[in-house]
């Protein structure tokens, strides 16, 4: 079976997330999320140790902790330190707490530079279906909720004069980043799993009109990022998903350079 | 027939009191301005009433299935997100493209359809947003400092536009305002605040209130400054030359 080829398992894994993170990605531009992904994506570490220890699934477990992070944020984000503040602290602090604790497991060996930056070529056909799956419940309640988010993205008061909960979008929005932290660790890796979401989301906006077609060209982007970066690497033999990024960034840089050339 | 009511609305924030025990009503049809110093709970008052902040004693009422078309004071269209005007409008959700295209053409912004929001100037700006709202098809439209920024003759265009609008649409409006001789002109029901409703009526009513004057000075209509207006209750607060 053509899936049998690690390769092509790779290619497909890397094209789910793509078209996932592309319009989510959006969001997080939109909304200043930037930091908050790194945080929730930093805890996928921890999530990790989480899943060996009690021998539950990666994606349970980052998924997991992840989630805990945001909750964590969301319940501490008070007076006393700013929203910037507190990012840094649960990014960094995540990210920490995770690799002392796999250093606590000594009955597991742990490849610990396969979950910080990714291991797109041991994609699994579990993986995969892990993979196929989040990206559609991804995109489906996107899709659902489309007008609602945007207009909680635009202006919360205006949104809920107009009968919307603007909390609730945010909350669903927390929850499919978890989603994608969880689904994307095997592929970018903890480290950069924010790239894959921001990059082609950035790279996308010098060329689109509405956000709709920002979405859209944002998973066009992402699209070009994983299959020019999986090629590329399999010629330097370099890391698959830092390639990937590598290529995210040459386009992010193209299309702003364009749009200058364009006119302002 | 009234669409929206509070009833000794007051809210807390932290340890401030920013509103105490407000009572206001809306008719259908009415436009009512709500004028008061900075700080003095207006745009709160607006969150109260569309829903956005919980009152932390009193009680909102509206009538059943009533529609706010709101106005904020302020859109987070940055250039990074990308938006036309033309999408703007289809935001508002279910209006056909006609109606969206006459509604467009009603406040003046046809033209412009196709441009990106975040390249309008402000009097522009201020009439998508405006168009926006009344697609919604509101009973009541909710507008919080439209003017701010606008140049005189804007001011004067984009109020006339409202009046002509809710005429049209026979909806009622409610709006915060910093350009009182255009309140005393158009309004039919001023609201004066200042963490309370210091007083409220028809214009006439309370630009001769000592309370009114109080906040804004003598200046606004001399005129009408014989009307003696009697107090319901003390404000303390003011360094008032009237109070009994």
């Amino acid at each position: 079976m053509m899936l049998d080829d690690f390769l092509v398992r790779a290619f497909l894994g890397g094209m789910l997330l793509a078209v996932a993170a592309g319009p989510l990605g959006c969001f997080v531009v939109w909304r200043r999320m930037a930091y908050f992904g790194d945080a929730t994506a930093h805890a996928a570490i921890f999530g990790v140790t989480l899943s060996l220890a009690f021998s539950i699934s990666i994606f349970a477990g980052v998924l997991f902790a992840a989630l805990g992070v945001a909750i964590l944020l969301a319940l501490f984000s008070g007076r006393l330190y700013t929203a910037d503040t507190m990012l840094g602290v649960a990014a960094h602090g995540a990210l920490a707490l995770g690799l002392v604790s796999v250093s606590f497991l000594t009955d597991v060996r742990v490849d610990l530079s396969s979950y910080l930056f990714g291991d797109i070529l041991a994609v699994g056909q579990k993986d995969l279906l892990v993979i196929a799956s989040g990206a559609t419940f991804i995109l489906l309640i996107l899709g659902w909720r489309w007008r609602r988010l945007l207009l909680a993205t635009l202006n919360e008061d205006l949104a809920v004069s107009e009968g919307l909960n603007a909390r609730t979008e945010a909350l669903l929005l927390v929850l499919l980043i978890a989603t994608l932290v969880a689904v994307a660790i095997k592929i970018v890796g903890a480290l950069l799993i924010t790239a894959m979401l921001i990059i082609p989301a950035a790279a996308a906006r010098p060329l689109a009109r509405t956000p709709e077609g920002m979405a859209a060209m944002a998973i066009v982007m992402g699209m070009i990022s994983v299959s020019a970066g999986l090629a590329a690497s399999f010629d330097w033999d370099s890391p698959a998903g830092p390639t990937i990024i590598v290529i995210a960034t040459v386009l992010f840089v193209a299309t702003g350079t364009l749009s200058r050339f364009k006119k302002t | 027939m009234t669409l929206i009511a509070t009833q000794g609305v007051s809210v807390q924030i932290g340890a401030k009191q920013i509103l105490t025990n407000v009572d206001l009503s809306i008719g259908r049809g009415e436009i009512v301005t709500l004028v008061g110093p900075n700080g003095s709970g207006k745009t709160t008052l607006l969150k109260v009433l569309i829903g956005a902040q919980t009152p932390t004693r009193g009680a909102v009422m509206r009538e059943a299935g009533l529609r706010i078309g709101y106005v904020p004071q302020r859109l987070a269209i940055e250039r990074a997100m990308p938006m036309t005007v033309s999408r703007w409008l289809a935001l508002s959700g279910f209006a056909s493209t006609a109606e969206r295209k006459r509604i467009a053409e009603r406040v003046g912004i046809f033209p412009l359809l196709d441009q990106q929001m975040a390249n309008l100037s402000g009097g522009e700006f201020q009439r998508a947003l405006l168009a926006h709202a009344l697609l919604i098809q509101p009973d009541l439209l909710v507008l919080d400092e439209p003017t701010q920024g606008l140049d005189q003759p804007a001011v004067a265009a984009f109020y006339r536009l409202i009046d002509e609008v809710r005429r049209e649409q026979r909806c009622a409006v409610l709006m915060v305002s910093h350009d009182l001789h255009v309140v005393m002109r158009s309004s039919d029901h001023v609201i004066c605040l200042n963490g309370h409703v210091c007083c409220q009526g028809t214009p006439t009513l309370v630009s001769a209130a000592p309370e009114y004057q109080a906040l804004f000075g003598f200046g606004t209509e001399g005129a009408l400054a014989l009307y003696r207006h009697e107090h319901d209750h003390r404000h303390d607060h003011l360094e008032s030359q009237h109070d009994a």
